[in-house]
């Protein structure tokens, strides 16, 4: 194997010069390192601790995805996504299953339509709160990661009841569900609901008003809604900035048509809005959630599909509002029983792109914030 | 706007529509005005995705399409062209930022050039990797194999 | 042989002397291996304390394996730091970096010559204690930077740099606060202050008053400014950017591991008890115990000398209590007989601190050890609720609030100090 990026590529003509000519100092921050978040890997330009520049290496955690979509029938190629962004394995499974559904022309029956919103919306709690934890941990806040692991111990315990699997939960099918909701599922569900709602509370008062973590958050790596729309950055990041566009609204899938919740927004594009959005995003969760809970209907669980799935041959792009952003399935079929190219695009991957945007002119320790704020996961990144 | 198009560029586009999805194949020689175009006059603001898929045995042999969005009309477009083995294309990251790791993504895995791209290199493979593994004709255990003789001195067993 | 019994009995003629101030060689070593060993135990218990503190505020119950309730943990990690390999960088300044270390643990553990656990208990009493304390503590941080730059490495030298200029800066806020609480030390017949650690609580006890509450507000402000100026001298959260873990791996120790590391974990520790050991000196009485001017007629005093073996009684109560609720599993058998044997020990010396002639001697300490152990309580609650301080707002922190908040109150402090007898008592 060859060496990965070296230093030699730092474009070193586009980027500030340092004050005073001082020798700058060129750090390597990862692929093993506390606060990236997985493998990524961060080269710093710094002058003292001004970050002039930087470049993302990434690719440490390429497992050649969609590669091996080419070489798996449609089924066998739905846990592989999971795989991707694992603590939000529900929504992958979803965009992947919606996608092949496009392409097969068929919909999957209301009752399944409702699960899936009720897990995806679970997961998004649950991304949201891992996000929370380690954000917080990387600005230096220890407890809020154990209060956040905490809770989200109880929407694993439903995924593990449901499916049996925790992480990456393969829970849906094409064309609907595998299984059956367990008895009580809807009780839990509630049961998570009541026991959740004042947790948020709980998270916010260790944060929101806390006076360290305001002067840690606030015009933190500032980005515009144009620069976010330019650089195609999504999800809360987008919102944060201003701009009120989530895929649920703007191009509702599933059933979210049938769900009434607001879109939160910030002004300010800064660390701080991006953390009240998610906070005020998990709210949401928790709405539709509720109204989901109380109506889910009776009947089939999974519409007609064909055990050899040969869709014709074509081509369709689907994206879903996953936790981080648009997270679009590109699939091309020839109609065989396997698909011809399965494009994923991923949301980290181009969001990760702002980073050098966001960081320039900050300090070495808004960088970790960034990264945090960003909330991106290097399986999804890398694929 | 297909229409308008249509009446604009002629023979040069054609436009599709699959499961209600708009898509154009566009001819490689128009590709830099309709994307500039479409940015502009259009309103697609925002370029959600690029990407290509290999097809070995036609004699252009790869399809790359351009997936855009508009926030305006809220409003999704593909745009596919097609090239030869070792044709370039003009980058698109001086219309919209983002396509900047879309495409070094396209060249690390099909080893389409992209001109005027400001750092074209791979991203997520390291830059000593040979061949480009989305292409139909890449063998999977080529780089295994590799690491095995040099490594380890034997064949490999796969 | 006698002439040396008479040299080391000789001490226990002289009343309100240190061992030091007496000149006599023998009881300053014995002093001197006391205060050793009682830090290393108190820095033991207190990395005990910390974990178990924090697990249960981050809903966790931390070390529960090593002992009962994780008690012998403390001593399973020393072992095992002890018999680490010791790994020292190939790029490294060998010399400097064997250095660094003895340089921090130095400048922490020397500071206790002048702490004064009791009128007496204390190694030496110097005329200018408070000032050899405040210039050997921020010693360390010529061993802080040696680590940083001895390691040759990025992470270890930005951890130094910020370590270096965090704690210059904080001096100067902290030096303010205490030349404030000094100038209270001078408001008696004669007017001359003191810069004596006991000469400081003496000075308390004699206007009846600790510091902290005089001149409300200004020793309270005072005793604020050093109290956060006290948490960046030692590199504690929420100003731990000298090792802030998710930036800097480790900071300037960020390649030291095995004993090397350990020193510089103990220093740190040792460090947060000097400082506390001043902020507990200046402000809150030293080793007087709580309310010496309401509280004084004997009955009190008798009452209050309760105290100590009273608090090693509950702790070996508590010890019972969950020896108690310990599983009946025979797997806990040897954990449950341990813990109640701790509870024993526990209560003997409990029992031992109720004879008079013992409670008299230990009650000043206690009264200290009791205020110092509230300050570690504090270090380990903020680490548990605070995120991290960025640089810049440190600095900020530092020379825009606490050095104008010190300077001001250093100058009302010592208006209020002369005018105060033409105003209130003519």
């Amino acid at each position: 194997m060859t060496e990965p990026n070296t230093l030699s590529h730092l474009d070193l003509e586009t980027h500030e010069k340092p004050f005073l000519d001082a020798n700058e100092l060129v750090i390597n921050m990862g692929p093993q390192h506390p606060a990236t978040h997985g493998v990524l890997r961060v080269i710093l330009r710094l002058d003292g601790e001004k970050v002039l520049g930087l470049e993302c290496v990434i690719g440490y955690l390429h497992r050649g995805v969609e590669k091996i979509g080419e070489h798996r029938t449609y089924t066998m190629f739905n846990p592989y996504v999971d795989r991707m962004d694992y603590v939000a394995a529900v929504s992958n499974g979803l965009g992947y299953c919606e996608t092949v559904e496009k392409l097969l022309n068929v919909e999957a029956p209301p009752r399944a339509q409702y699960v899936r919103v009720i897990l995806t919306e679970l997961n998004r709690i649950a991304s949201h709160q891992l996000w929370l934890g380690t954000h917080a941990l990387d600005i230096g806040a220890i407890t809020p990661l154990f209060y956040t692991f905490r809770d989200r111990e109880e929407i694993l315990k439903i995924y593990e009841k449901y499916c049996g699997a925790r992480l990456t939960t393969h829970a849906f099918r094409i064309g609907g569900l595998q299984y059956e909701t367990y008895n009580g599922f809807e009780k839990d569900v509630k049961n998570f609901l009541d026991f959740f709602r004042p947790k948020i509370d709980e998270y916010e008062e260790l944060l929101t008003t806390n006076r360290i973590w305001v002067e840690r958050t606030k015009k933190v790596g500032v980005i515009s809604g144009e620069d976010c729309i330019a650089l195609g950055v999504t999800g809360p990041v987008l919102r944060a900035s201003g701009v009120k566009w989530d895929l649920r609204k703007a191009q509702p899938y599933a059933n979210y048509k049938n769900f009434d919740f607001d879109i939160p927004t910030g002004q300010n594009g800064d660390t701080y809005d991006r953390y009240l959005v998610r906070m005020a995003e998990m709210r949401q969760c928790v709405r539709i959630i509720e109204q989901a809970v109380g109506a889910i209907p009776e009947g089939p669980i999974i519409a007609k599909v064909p055990k050899v799935m040969k869709p014709a041959v074509g081509e369709v792009y689907h994206s879903i509002e996953a936790p981080k952003g648009e997270l679009g399935y590109f699939i091309v079929s020839d109609g065989s029983t396997q698909p011809y190219r399965v494009r994923v695009r991923p949301p980290s991957f181009v969001n990760l792109q702002a980073l050098d945007l966001m960081c320039r002119g900050q300090l070495v320790a808004d960088v970790i914030a960034v990264i945090g704020t960003l909330d991106i996961v290097l399986g999804e990144v890398d694929r | 706007m297909i229409a308008k198009f249509k009446g604009a560029y002629g023979s040069g586009i054609e436009p599709l529509t699959y499961a209600g999805q708009n898509y154009m194949v566009v001819d490689r020689s128009l590709i830099p005005e309709i994307l500039q175009v479409l940015r502009n006059e259009e309103q697609f603001d925002y370029c959600v995705d690029l990407t290509a898929v290999h097809y070995p045995k036609r004699e252009k042999q790869f399809d790359v399409v351009w997936v855009l969005y508009s926030f305006a009309r809220n409003e999704r477009i593909r745009v596919t062209t097609q090239i030869v083995d070792g044709a370039t294309l003009p980058s698109s990251v001086p219309i919209w930022p983002t396509a900047n790791w879309l495409e070094r993504e396209v060249y690390d895995m099909f080893g389409i050039k992209f001109d005027g791209h400001p750092d074209m290199k791979r991203i997520l493979l390291p830059d000593g990797w040979k061949g480009h593994p989305l292409r139909k004709d890449y063998g999977i255990l080529q780089q295994d194999n590799e690491w095995v003789q040099i490594n380890l001195g034997i064949e490999s067993g796969q | 042989m006698g002439q040396i019994v008479s040299y080391i009995e000789s001490y226990l003629h002289t009343k309100d002397l240190t061992p030091g101030a007496a000149g006599n060689m023998f009881w300053v070593l014995v002093y001197i291996l006391l205060i050793f060993t009682g830090l290393a135990i108190a820095v033991m218990l207190m990395t005990w304390l910390e974990r178990k503190v924090l697990a249960h505020m981050q809903v966790r119950l931390g070390p529960m394996r090593v002992g009962p309730h994780g008690l012998l943990q403390p001593i399973a990690d020393s072992l095992k730091l002890l018999l680490k390999e010791d790994i020292m960088p190939a790029e490294a300044d060998t010399f400097v970096f064997w250095l660094a270390p003895f340089v921090v643990v130095l400048a922490a553990f020397t500071v206790f010559v002048v702490v004064p656990f009791g009128p007496t208990h204390a190694i030496t009493d110097m005329n200018i204690g408070i000032l050899f304390m405040l210039g050997v503590s921020s010693l360390s941080v010529l061993g802080v930077v040696m680590a940083g730059w001895a390691s040759n490495s990025h992470y270890p030298l930005i951890g130094a740099l910020r370590s270096s200029a965090q704690m210059v800066s904080y001096e100067v806020a902290m030096g303010l606060a205490v030349v404030s609480a000094i100038l209270m030390t001078s408001l008696n017949a004669t007017g001359t202050g003191t810069l004596s650690m006991i000469g400081i609580v003496q000075a308390q006890q004699a206007q009846g008053e600790w510091f902290i509450f005089k001149f409300f507000p200004l020793g309270l402000i005072a005793f604020f400014i050093f109290g956060v100026a006290m948490v960046a001298e030692t590199n504690r959260a929420p100003f731990d950017l000298a090792e802030a873990e998710s930036e800097l791996t480790a900071g300037f120790h960020t390649e030291y591991s095995g004993f090397r590391w350990s020193l510089f974990f103990l220093s740190e520790y040792t460090a947060m008890i000097a400082v506390s050991s001043i902020a507990v000196t200046l402000w809150l009485g030293g080793w007087l115990r709580p309310f010496p001017n309401l509280l004084h007629n004997s009955t009190w005093d008798l009452i209050f000398s309760l105290f100590p073996g009273a608090t090693l009684l509950f702790l070996a109560a508590m010890c019972f209590f969950n020896a108690a609720r310990m599983p009946k599993h025979p797997l806990f058998r040897i954990q449950t007989i341990g813990l109640a044997v701790f509870g024993v020990v526990l209560g003997l010396i409990g029992l031992v601190l109720f004879i008079p002639a013992v409670s008299v001697r230990v009650q000043d300490i206690f009264w200290f050890s009791a205020k110092v152990a509230g300050f570690m309580y504090l270090y380990i609650w903020y680490r548990g609720t605070f995120p991290r301080y960025r640089f810049d707002q440190l600095m900020q922190m530092g020379w825009k609030i606490l050095l104008p908040l010190g300077l001001g109150v250093l100058i009302l402090t010592a208006s209020v100090a002369l005018l105060q007898p033409m105003i209130w008592h003519p």
